[in-house]
């Protein structure tokens, strides 16, 4: 990195105050902060450019390096309290359960230096799939919901309002009704079931929302919640015709969410999607940015929003349609974590989605240590406890957003 | 290294559906010049042809020379700039982040902002007179600030063409002056559509009358302002005479005798 001190190396130099002028503009108050004065009467004369261009004084560097500094100090606070948190969570849901572990013995089975027992067999092949399952999935969500609010500039938008969540509960009912895998249904033929149904969702929404032009924030919500709704009935009416009453209690699994299944070998797929589709994203953060601030903008920027609308639309929902297949619709997550991350980071893409899906993959451990242990030996579907812990704090939330500031 | 560079630019036979249906205008090396003309007359679809929003279905739009419409959206970003009318930008981008996007057409698209890029919306902003508002999110400022913002980032964006599309919609007098004075100080190419007669006759060198779609006239304010046309394009009577002061041809203009019909000058 350059330091600041001298004009640009290419393009035009700024012109611009001296620093001291800088300095004190911030007491003006917005209301009366006069731009440099001028005559605007006799403006027939061309004015190319300032009189003087002044070479960027090193002084005016100062006050730029310290925030950028104290901002880099900020983001790393918060990522590191983050990965604190997700340590601490994490070795809690090893821990707990109906099963006590002491937290000995657990860092012990993860080292790989424990003797074979009980106790290890509890968490390294129960417990630990699914605490990194549920990590995984939280961190997904938070992800993709994240992009999803920059993508139709909504922050009501979550991964399921496009309809991924919906296709996925009408391809696993499918398989329950039909039938289909026989003894394997649980394990592996609902999962395929989800993401096929999921895939089937996001052609529908994309064609009709690519349909006839580009494809515009508001068309993609609209053609989202649209097959939404109709793979919803499509759902209760494969469930309702079929007749079976057990075949109900799995499809409210879906609906809800839950992190039961969760075994080391379907942990990878999920895995491997998220680091893909998380670094993929990541380097798409500057047209992300570009989206916050209009298509009309962002097209005079340079970004063909169309297409690029469509291009990240198919890679959010393919990594939704993963996250689903592996847990069901975990509500929330997606919703919540973004938002919490910009308001501790901001909204630019680069810093905000590390910190989202740090945030998420806590949130969704955490949610998931209550699942099992508040109502044991039940499990509670997680997706009620991250609604009944999510709902609140997105209300206190937005009750703390600035005066006039949008959702 | 001096000012933004000053490039020429030509628009010929330009035409977008019915609503604009062959219009033709030149803009010289760092002139300022105003599209007028009634509500649906087709200024906003012309601009947005030239800033690549909208495209062309005949016509051609040259800048030094360059057909506007063969280069890649990214290459014609580093050469026209925009203030466009969109909505607010997101509540948590703070004015500096939102200046720095402007930096994007000179960027790879995985590329962050660097230092030089920070220190260049600083800059940006401190010519808008915004220098003390860098660090604020971008929902706390007002409708004028706002616009000098988005003014700040057409100027990291360094282009040779600024397009802007009735830049003082919404601003009280006093920053409709300053922004159209702010846009005669950049030393590029300017277009802009104008609402307001007096303000297109103090601040552009020339002026184009668009009317349903074609351009009915140009030429200098004096030359283009006048009572017959303003009959003609708008319907209304109006008085035109220099400015006491300034000698800039001034419009005055006559309320119709019957709201809302128009006169019998037609």
């Amino acid at each position: 990195m350059t330091a600041p001190t001298q004009g640009p190396a290419s393009g035009p130099p700024p012109t611009h105050e001296p620093a001291s002028a800088r300095e004190s503009a911030p007491a003006r108050g917005p209301a009366s902060a006069p731009p440099p004065a001028h005559e605007p009467a006799p403006a027939r004369e061309p004015a190319p450019a300032q009189e003087s261009a002044p070479v960027r004084e090193p002084a005016a560097a100062g006050p730029a390096r310290r925030r950028a500094v104290a901002g880099r100090l900020r983001y790393v606070l918060v990522v590191g309290g983050l990965l604190v948190a997700l340590g601490a969570a994490v070795v809690g849901s090893l821990a707990l359960g109906s099963v006590r572990v002491p937290p000995g013995d657990v860092l012990a089975a993860l080292t790989g230096r424990a003797a074979p027992s009980p106790y290890r067999t509890i968490v390294l092949d129960v417990r630990l799939p699914r605490v990194l399952l549920g990590a995984v999935v939280g961190a997904g969500l938070a992800v993709v919901g994240a992009v999803l609010q920059a993508l139709v500039r909504n922050r009501l938008a979550d991964p399921f309002l496009l309809g991924i969540s919906s296709g996925a509960s009408t391809g696993a009912v499918l398989v329950l009704v039909l039938g289909v895998g026989g003894g394997l249904t649980t394990t592996l033929a609902l999962p395929a079931g989800a993401l096929a149904g999921s895939l089937l969702a996001l052609a529908l929404v994309y064609g009709l929302a690519r349909r006839g032009g580009a494809m515009t924030g508001p068309r993609l919500v609209l053609a989202g919640v649209a097959v939404s709704y109709i793979l919803s009935a499509l759902t209760t009416l494969l469930l309702v015709t079929a007749g079976r009453p057990e075949h109900f209690q799995e499809a409210l699994y879906w609906s809800l969410g839950g992190l039961g299944s969760a075994r080391w070998d379907t942990l990878a797929l999920p895995a491997a999607v998220l680091l893909l589709g998380t670094g993929v994203l990541l380097a798409l953060a500057r047209p992300l940015d570009l989206l916050l601030t209009g298509d009309e903008g962002a097209t005079a920027l340079g970004l063909d929003t169309g297409r690029f609308r469509a291009a990240v639309f198919v890679l959010a929902s393919l990594v939704t349609a993963v996250m689903v297949a592996a847990s069901g619709a975990v509500g929330f997550v997606g919703l919540m974590a973004p938002h919490a991350a910009r308001l501790a980071v901001g909204a630019p893409h680069r810093r905000l989605l590390p910190v989202a899906a740090l945030g998420g993959a806590v949130a969704l451990v955490a949610a998931d240590l209550g699942a099992r242990t508040l109502a044991a030996p039940q499990d509670i579907p997680v997706g009620v406890l991250t609604a009944l812990t999510g709902g609140p704090l997105f209300l206190w939330l937005m009750r703390r957003r600035p005066e006039g500031a949008a959702l | 290294m001096t000012g933004p560079s000053a490039t020429g630019l030509s628009i010929e036979g330009l035409g977008h559906a019915d609503r604009l249906r062959g219009a033709h205008l030149t803009a010289r090396p760092g002139e300022t010049v105003g599209l007028i003309g009634p509500n649906g007359s087709g200024k906003t679809t012309l601009l947005r042809c030239v800033y690549g929003t909208l495209p062309a279905t005949s016509g051609r739009i040259l800048l030094d020379g360059t057909d506007l419409a063969r280069l890649a959206p990214r290459d014609r970003a580093r050469r026209v700039a925009t203030v466009p009318q969109d909505p607010d930008p997101d509540p948590d981008l703070t004015v500096r982040e939102l200046v720095a996007l402007g930096r994007s057409p000179h960027k790879r698209f995985w590329e962050g902002d660097t230092a030089e890029d920070l220190a260049r919306a600083d800059a940006a902003l401190d010519r808008v007179g915004l220098g003390g508002l860098a660090d604020r999110l971008c929902p706390t400022l007002s409708g004028g600030e706002r616009r000098r913002a988005l003014v700040a980032r057409a100027l990291v964006q360094g282009p040779e063409l600024l397009v802007l599309d009735e830049p003082t919609n919404h601003l009280d007098i006093r920053h409709q002056l300053d922004v159209l004075a702010l846009v005669r100080t950049l030393g590029t190419t300017s277009l802009l559509a104008l609402h307001d007669l007096n303000l297109a006759a103090a601040f552009c060198d020339r002026i184009y009358v668009l009317e349903a779609g074609r351009v009915v006239t140009g030429g200098t304010p004096a030359e283009v302002l006048t009572p017959a046309l303003i009959s003609a394009v708008y319907g209304v009577d109006a008085e035109v005479a220099p400015h006491p002061r300034t000698g800039v041809p001034t419009v005055l203009y006559l309320p119709s005798p019957v709201p809302g019909q128009k006169t019998s000058t037609m």
